[in-house]
């Protein structure tokens, strides 16, 4: 072959990406034995002797950003966000797990507990019991605040197994809600035995005045979690004060049950598969991503008809046979996020306070530096 | 917070106190977007005290004003998404709620 100057290459097109270096800004590769291109370029000027311009305008991002709601219920919800850096979703979703607050029992009064769970045991079940009581209308009690009817919420749990019955399950159904605080009395006020004795709590309205709690008492999310199991003549008496905290310093007032996301797989057939091998490939994969596409005189050809589906297992790349001709790749800025609620509060409203909160984080930052 | 500067205003050091990598993550991303900064970056010292450090340099600008403005694209941003979910969930309730009144029928 005859070797010619360089002069005589064309020129790199400017102002836009080769197509190589396109694929490995915006697609993971996922080959058999490990991932490429992982990583994402975010410097501004990581292309500029391309012509292009990679810095962040927020026009171009408003007119790229999509979300597509693919699932919503009570309590879950998944949802498609797109176009959106990988260091964003992951802030929300850290933000959703450990920076929400919801409520969640912090103090259990025990006046009596004969049950074979013993008291911390108790104590900490109870703590994880989901409340469906909305955080926002609450205040954060501090060490030296007194329990209030804004930042406290008290339960009540007295069950007794009588003597020949048979066997009793606590469930959390058995958690009454006391709207006017704590029925249990200080000791130290029954001397000076004035108008009400002083109790632990130090309510000054009913919490059923409040809000619209007398529309939707307050209460465990689920009436079905098993607490204890009561044995004839045992008894568990208690008090149990939940106030409002944040994930990060306990999970019990993780207001999700989990939060994830995952990258949109993209499975893309290099060269046709046709007849026979188009058989076996749809049978390689476990999860059906493959189809078989008729395209006329008795020829059959392999389609991939679900790449949402695809699990990244990598089963059809593991043989020699089809490695050379299937691509597996992740789409890096399409997230495939999904929410789970413990019930305090929906998912999608979830979602919002999380965005919300690292609004409020920044606008910190801003206030700080001015 | 606090702020860490010498002489030269372009290039500084920010300690954000009670933050992690929450809020340190997106903000490099958003000081990388931007043409002023040479170079930014974050760590956190100690990883039982709740701090982070970041580090931005800019090309001549003050990297206090610099922070200031990602923050506030950051800001911006997170508005247009939580308009876009809104947005996005209204409609597929909508749709929803229709479909289902179409079983009822
Ligand atoms: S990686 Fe696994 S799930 Fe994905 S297409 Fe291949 S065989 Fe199917």
């Amino acid at each position: 072959m005859e070797k010619g100057s360089v002069w005589d290459l064309p020129d790199v097109p400017e102002g836009q990406l080769p197509p190589h270096i396109q694929l490995q800004r915006t697609r993971v590769h996922c080959n058999s034995d490990a991932p490429t291109h992982t990583e994402n370029v975010q410097y501004s000027g990581a292309y500029s002797s391309l012509g292009v311009d990679n810095s962040l305008q927020l026009e171009q991002f408003r007119k790229n950003f999509r979300v597509d709601v693919i699932r919503l219920e009570k309590e879950e919800m998944e949802f498609d966000m797109v176009g959106i850096d990988p260091s964003l979703a992951n802030a929300f979703r850290r933000i959703l797990i450990a920076e929400l607050p919801t409520m969640a029992i912090e103090k259990v009064l025990i006046a009596n507990n004969t049950s074979v769970v013993q008291d911390e045991v108790l104590s900490h079940r109870l703590g994880l019991i989901p409340i469906n009581a909305d955080p926002r209308l609450f205040d954060y009690k501090s060490e030296n605040d007194d329990p209030k009817e804004n930042n406290t919420i008290v339960f009540k749990l007295h069950v007794r197994c009588e003597r020949g019955s048979p066997r009793i399950t606590v469930k959390s159904d058995e958690l009454k809600w006391l709207p006017n605080g704590s029925e249990f009395s200080l000791e130290t006020s029954a001397a000076n035995s004035t108008s009400k004795p002083k109790t632990y709590t130090s309510f000054h309205t009913s919490q059923e005045t409040l809000h619209d709690f007398s529309k939707k008492p307050i209460a465990p999310c689920h009436p079905d979690i098993i607490l204890a199991k009561l044995g004839p003549g045992q008894e568990i008496e208690l008090e149990a004060h939940a106030v409002k905290g944040m994930g990060k310093t306990h999970a019990k007032w993780s207001p999700v049950a989990t939060a994830w996301y995952r990258m949109l797989p993209e499975v893309v057939l290099l060269k046709e598969v046709e007849d026979e091998r188009a058989e076996k490939l749809v049978k390689t994969c476990p999860v059906n991503v493959f189809d078989i596409e008729d395209v006329g005189k008795g020829k059959k050809r392999a389609v991939v008809a679900r790449p949402r589906g695809c699990t990244l297992c990598r089963e059809c790349i593991r043989e020699d046979e089809f490695k050379q001709d299937i691509a597996l790749r992740r789409v890096k800025d399409h997230f495939i996020f999904t929410i789970e609620s413990t019930g305090a509060l929906p998912p999608e409203v979830l979602f919002t306070e999380a965005v919300k909160i690292l609004e409020d984080k920044c606008e910190r930052v801003i206030t700080e530096l001015s | 917070m606090e702020l860490g500067t010498i002489e030269d205003p372009s290039s500084s050091t920010f300690t954000l106190s009670e933050e992690d990598h929450t809020l340190a993550n997106s903000l490099r991303f958003a000081l990388n977007q931007d043409p002023r900064v040479t170079f930014s970056g974050y760590s956190i010292p100690h990883p039982s005290e709740a701090r982070v450090n970041v580090r931005v340099q800019t090309t001549g600008d003050p990297a206090s004003e610099v922070l200031r403005d990602s923050c506030q694209d950051l800001m911006l941003m997170c508005q247009h998404i939580r308009s876009t979910f809104d947005q996005a969930v209204t409609d597929f309730t909508n749709e929803k709620g229709l479909k289902d009144m179409d079983i009822k029928k």
